[in-house]
């Protein structure tokens, strides 16, 4: 294969917090730069760039990646969620940022976005999680500050939230912990 | 960090992956979930020139009970087979061993063939695949061929594959109902084991002790003579060859290797009592 077609361009289109999102981007960008960089969505934070740490955690298809080890390519034609698509049209924040704040589940906020964002991927899994299942789920996540337990604190809430919710939405059924699709494509469109 | 430059090609069936491979031949990779090869590539550690994304092949994901064996599609991730209530039942110890998989976020990503392809011996799940005796099963532009487990890892990062076959099919055999284990050793959940031991009924096998997962032979002719499960794994470090790096010397993992090996097999002697 010739060099020059080397650092080629891939087109990719998806949605991201609701919006479609469309770009031709260098093959090798990773999905992490697509959001900040592309669609100027700056909640994504890059921490270690080694699929560790998890402050770059975002949705794929309502499921927890880390996005500093997805290629913008692999997303093309799914749908994303980052931490400013979680709160409501009219601002009102999503059960797990008001846990997060209610909690004090943060100090310096670097790794937040993703903690929440992970955490909104592990109660949609498991809406009703013990605090062993809370640690565990969240072990793809570092933090430096609080020492996780207030963290956990604040998931148990929000699942606890959450099973409120949907008891008053619908009746009798289990807390799915998930969003509403009407929630989703009424998100914060990137700017 | 971001990858040396490369093409990025997308396959739409397994022929046209298979078409695409032997075009670029060995400047190509397949790239399945990515959890093992991007951060390599991130690392310069991998430069391929072309990348030939398999994500498309919705067909190689899947979990099928077939007669005697689970027939499990290369693409399905360790997410699904965590919560397969089908592998729960008739293979525990993949289902269990998939779920201790790096952490939520990668096995939301990873593969069980992309970890078994990529061949590093620190990896969890080829240990497991050993101690179950599966065998797996590769296309190549000849058709498609069976490789036993126990043949497939030929080195660090070197399979029995050939560069123009891919990895499509792992055909698990159903274990008669004895106890199984499946037990490692890491500073930190999300990362590689230090050491690690796969048991299902008296085979055992381990992660990391070698530069391909080993089946730990003497431990399992101990078991055959007879000997209980803490005198048989006194034998656990026998034959291998570990590596030293930052996390361990040779002696310590041959240390973790003998206990390591001692709780699986109580445990899984638990589970089969």
């Amino acid at each position: 294969m010739d060099r020059d077609q080397r650092g080629s361009l891939v087109k990719v289109m998806m949605r991201v917090n609701g919006a479609e999102v469309s770009a031709d981007v260098e093959d090798r960008m990773l999905l992490v730069h697509f959001l900040r960089e592309v669609t100027g969505l700056t909640a994504t934070n890059v921490g270690c760039d080694t699929t560790s740490c998890g402050a770059c955690t975002v949705l794929l298809d309502g499921e927890s990646v880390k996005s500093c080890t997805v290629l913008a390519a692999q997303a093309d034609g799914h749908d994303l969620v980052t931490a400013e698509g979680l709160a409501g049209p009219d601002g009102e924040l999503h059960p797990v940022q008001r846990a997060f704040r209610s909690e004090h589940g943060l100090q310096c906020g670097f790794c937040t976005p993703g903690m929440v964002l992970a955490s909104v991927s592990l109660l949609r899994e498991n809406p009703q999680p013990t605090e062993e299942q809370v640690r565990m789920g969240l072990e793809g996540n570092l933090c430096r500050c609080t020492g996780y337990h207030n963290i956990v604190r604040a998931v148990l809430a929000a699942a606890e939230d959450l099973a409120a919710e949907s008891g008053e939405l619908a009746p009798g059924e289990l807390a799915s912990g998930e969003l509403a699709s009407g929630e989703l494509a009424a998100g914060e469109v990137a700017r | 960090m971001i990858p040396a430059p490369f093409r990025y090609q997308r396959a739409s069936s397994v022929d046209e992956a298979l078409a695409l491979v032997a075009e670029y031949g060995d400047d190509a990779k397949f790239l399945a979930g990515g959890h093992s090869l991007l951060p390599l590539m991130k690392l310069r550690l991998a430069q391929p020139e072309v990348l030939i994304d398999l994500a498309p092949l919705r067909e190689l994901s899947y979990i099928r009970d077939a007669a005697g064996h689970i027939a499990i599609g290369a693409l399905t991730r360790h997410h699904d087979l965590e919560q397969s209530t089908l592998l729960a039942q008739a293979v525990p110890l993949l289902a269990h061993a998939a779920g201790q998989v790096g952490d939520p976020q990668i096995r939301h990503r990873g593969t069980l063939g992309g970890s078994l392809a990529h061949g590093d011996p620190a990896s969890d799940l080829p240990a497991v695949i050993l101690a179950l005796d599966a065998t797996l099963v590769a296309r190549g532009p000849s058709g498609q061929r069976e490789i036993a487990a126990a043949g497939f890892f030929q080195g660090l990062f070197e399979t029995a594959l050939e560069p123009d076959e891919l990895l499509v099919e792992i055909r698990v055999p159903k274990p008669a109902a004895v106890g199984w284990s499946f037990q490692k050793f890491t500073k930190r959940a999300i990362d590689w084991a230090i050491v690690g031991v796969a048991v299902q009924g008296s085979s055992v096998a381990l992660v990391n002790m070698a530069s391909i997962p080993v089946r730990a032979g003497a431990v399992e002719r101990a078991l055959a003579s007879g000997v209980g499960p803490r005198d048989a794994a006194a034998h656990a470090a026998e034959g291998t060859s570990p590596v030293e790096d930052i996390n361990a010397t040779p002696e310590y993992r041959e240390h973790l290797a003998r206990i390591l090996t001692g709780r699986a097999l109580e445990e899984a002697a638990g589970r089969a009592g």
